[in-house]
């Protein structure tokens, strides 16, 4: 079932994970970048009902829907929601420019496909690749939560992270179900901690700026 | 137990995960509260008799050895004592009014789940469940430390939040790679999670593959652990939560953690081309253990002070199980022992002080033992015993941690002994400021000398564990620090 043409639409998905990963970082507006992450999540969709199929293994199809239905649409309405309902400001400021952002993102991406494809030389190849765009995007999720100041954006840098493991989890052949219903699951618990602890920021602070909570540090005098 | 189908492994985790269903459901405090006590009391007693039991074959999912049953027994025990303590803490907090009966109704509810999260982890034999096991343990944690819904609690809960998410999504990538290693191996499907399969058939895994993977897991894990410099949680969630939760973190969750690491580092050692985990762990362990002593002299908080007091400990204990060994690994599960009871005491303590004084902030905090003297003994009490004198057991494991190093690798032991005492001075510092001189800060009556019992009982082991320890658990022990290889 494996033949050249699965291996490359594996691939095809898998690195349009990566791209959309980056079109993450340079996103500066909310209601863009929540968007950008649906958009995501669609492809992390696809990418692992790709696997389901290439490897015939079903209960990836339950990944995918879980991933398409729950992530794609659920979470990023309502996220359109809160910020509508709270009223927050809609643009969203970088601690660093978009440019370094980027050279940093492409740095990354390097450096996971030296790492994985050396490391893993002699493992089954579509695992192997798949290992690697995930790390990357694992990567990128980090660089995009530690680059952004609002709350909201570090709930999608952490959310697109979580996506990487999905596709690593998916491209782990044979790997129990019990991981990916985890991981769906642990989204979704994530999800709600998240909206209360949000909703509670708001309530305290009338901003999810993270900076505003860095004045009540409890030792800077 | 006479009944047939008795599983104390299932009891363990069946106990608190169905008081956490009924304290969710029960209104009141004195009611909850002593539920609350009886369930922690009724999950330590069936893990003793863990110890008692023919063991059964390790099963797909649940499984218990010699090395888990010292960590599901110290949880369990910890955990009954704090909630002893959280009961009579609980009901000062409603007095004064900062936490309400509904806060309290979900307070209950959370610290059993989190008891259930932090044993499934302990007896978890799939590597996949144990980490739902530790993110449901965080996942608690978090909503417990923003209990008090204040700005500095919100803050807390965020940052440990989100750095806690980072590290156990790497923790879960780590996991995937050991997956991958053992999966041409061991074949698809369930197997090639479950931890006694693995260790089995690590010799045949890919090395590099579970280099990387235990890099991930290292990070992932260390930083629950609170390992520098992935430590910036850990204070801010135990000066802002409640101190219940505060004295459970330092004494109980980053042990979750530190078992996950030592159970991949066993895993590794079985694994002849892997690199040895050791010296990563050893370099952390020392980074930590410094570090945090510095840091203990810049504290003005009274639980910032003994926050950063854990992450020095866990950096001691890292070091020793990374430099391996029958005796480091003796040494090393015995601080953890120590260090567990003697901080939670601390805890317990310190969340009384804060109590009758009304403040944190140790420039307020002073004459403890002239207004307070049986909190304010047992208090200083509990800082020789972590400080390191003798004759508390923290001073003997510490020795021993000490001239193991010596004999192996004596270079190492001058940035341990320096980290150890600097910690000490900082301690004995703060500590005689506290305890002594002109009494100062709130003079509130002093809790009932029966919420003290946790504290002397606590100390009282850690005593008697410097002056003798009964051979039995030594061989036990010996043991166990055999197979951590």
């Amino acid at each position: 079932m494996v033949t050249a043409l699965s291996f490359d639409i594996a691939h095809m998905l898998a690195g349009g994970l990566v791209l959309v990963s980056f079109m993450l970082l340079y996103q500066d507006r909310l209601h863009g970048l929540i968007n950008t992450y649906a958009l995501h999540a669609l492809v992390l969709s696809a990418s692992v009902a790709w696997q389901a199929w290439a490897q015939g293994a079903p209960h990836l199809y339950v990944t995918a829907a879980v991933a398409l239905l729950f992530k794609a649409l659920v979470i990023p309405l309502a996220l359109h929601r809160i910020i509508r309902r709270l009223g927050i400001h809609r643009d969203i400021e970088n601690v660093v420019g978009i440019g370094l952002t980027m050279l940093t993102g492409m740095g990354l991406v390097a450096l996971s496909m030296v790492v994985m494809l050396r490391i893993a030389a002699d493992a089954d190849p579509l695992a192997r690749e798949d290992l690697a765009m995930a790390l990357a995007v694992v990567l990128l999720g980090l660089l995009l939560m530690v680059t952004r100041r609002n709350a909201i954006g570090q709930v999608v840098g952490f959310m697109s992270l979580e996506n990487g493991l999905v596709l690593a989890a998916a491209g782990a052949r044979g790997m129990p179900l019990v991981v990916e219903i985890s991981v769906a699951f642990s989204v979704l618990v994530a999800f709600i901690v998240i909206g209360i602890v949000l909703f509670r920021i708001r309530e305290r602070f009338d901003t999810v700026d993270i900076r505003a909570l860095d004045d009540f540090r409890g030792e800077r005098r | 137990m006479s009944v047939p189908a008795f599983d104390a492994t299932v009891a363990v985790l069946a106990i608190p995960a169905a008081s956490a269903a009924l304290l969710a459901a029960l209104p009141g405090y004195r009611l909850t509260a002593r539920l609350n006590v009886a369930a922690s009391f009724l999950t330590f007693l069936a893990a003793l008799s863990l110890f008692s039991g023919a063991r059964g074959e390790p099963g797909q999912y649940l499984f218990v050895d010699d090395l888990n049953i010292v960590f599901v027994a110290l949880n369990t025990f910890v955990g009954f004592t704090a909630s002893v303590f959280s009961a009579s803490y609980i009901r000062h907090e409603l007095e004064t009014g900062r936490l309400s009966p509904g806060n309290l109704r979900f307070y209950h509810a959370m610290y059993q789940t989190m008891m259930f999260g932090m044993n499934l982890a302990f007896v978890a034999n799939n590597i996949g469940l144990m980490w739902v096991a530790v993110e449901l343990a965080t996942l608690t944690t978090v909503l417990m430390v923003g209990l008090y819904r204040t700005h500095e609690a919100l803050e807390a809960a965020w940052k440990y939040f989100i750095l806690g998410s980072v590290g156990i999504a790497l923790a879960l990538f780590g996991t995937i790679l050991v997956y991958m290693a053992a999966q041409p191996v061991v074949g698809e499907g369930h197997d090639a999670m479950v931890w006694t399969t693995l260790v089995e058939h690590a010799a045949r895994f890919d090395p590099a593959l579970l280099n990387l993977a235990f890099v991930f897991l290292l990070i992932g894990y260390g930083t629950k652990v609170g390992l520098a410099p992935l430590h910036a949680w850990l204070p801010d969630a135990h000066a802002e939560g409640p101190t219940p939760i505060s004295a459970v973190l330092s004494g109980l969750l980053l042990n979750v953690a530190l078992y996950a690491v030592l159970r991949f580092k066993i895993l590794l050692a079985a694994s002849p081309g892997a690199i040895a985990p050791g010296p990563l762990m050893v370099g952390m362990g020392l980074v930590s253990l410094v570090f945090a002593a510095f840091m203990l002299y810049r504290r003005r908080d009274i639980k910032r002070l003994f926050a950063y007091s854990s992450i020095e400990h866990m950096g001691i204990i890292v070091f020793a199980f990374g430099m391996g060994g029958p005796l480091a690994n003796f040494a090393g599960l015995l601080h953890m022992v120590m260090h567990s009871l003697t901080k939670s005491a601390i805890f317990y303590a310190v969340g009384h002080i804060a109590q009758v004084k009304g403040t944190q902030k140790m420039a307020d905090i002073s004459g403890l033992t002239v207004t307070h003297p049986g909190l304010g003994w047992a208090f200083l009490l509990g800082v020789v015993a972590i400080a390191g004198l003798p004759p508390m057991g923290v001073f003997m494991s510490e020795f021993l941690i000490v001239s193991s190093t010596f004999a192996v690798e004596p270079l190492l032991a001058i940035p341990l002994v320096l980290g150890l005492l600097t910690a000490f001075g900082a301690l004995v510092l703060r500590a005689t400021g506290i305890a002594f001189g002109e009494p100062s800060g709130g003079t509130a009556a002093s809790p009932a000398p029966a919420s003290y019992a946790p504290i002397y009982a606590h100390l009282a082991l850690v005593l008697a564990a410097g002056l003798y320890l009964p051979p039995p658990l030594v061989g036990w022990f010996r043991n166990v620090a055999g197979l951590l290889g």
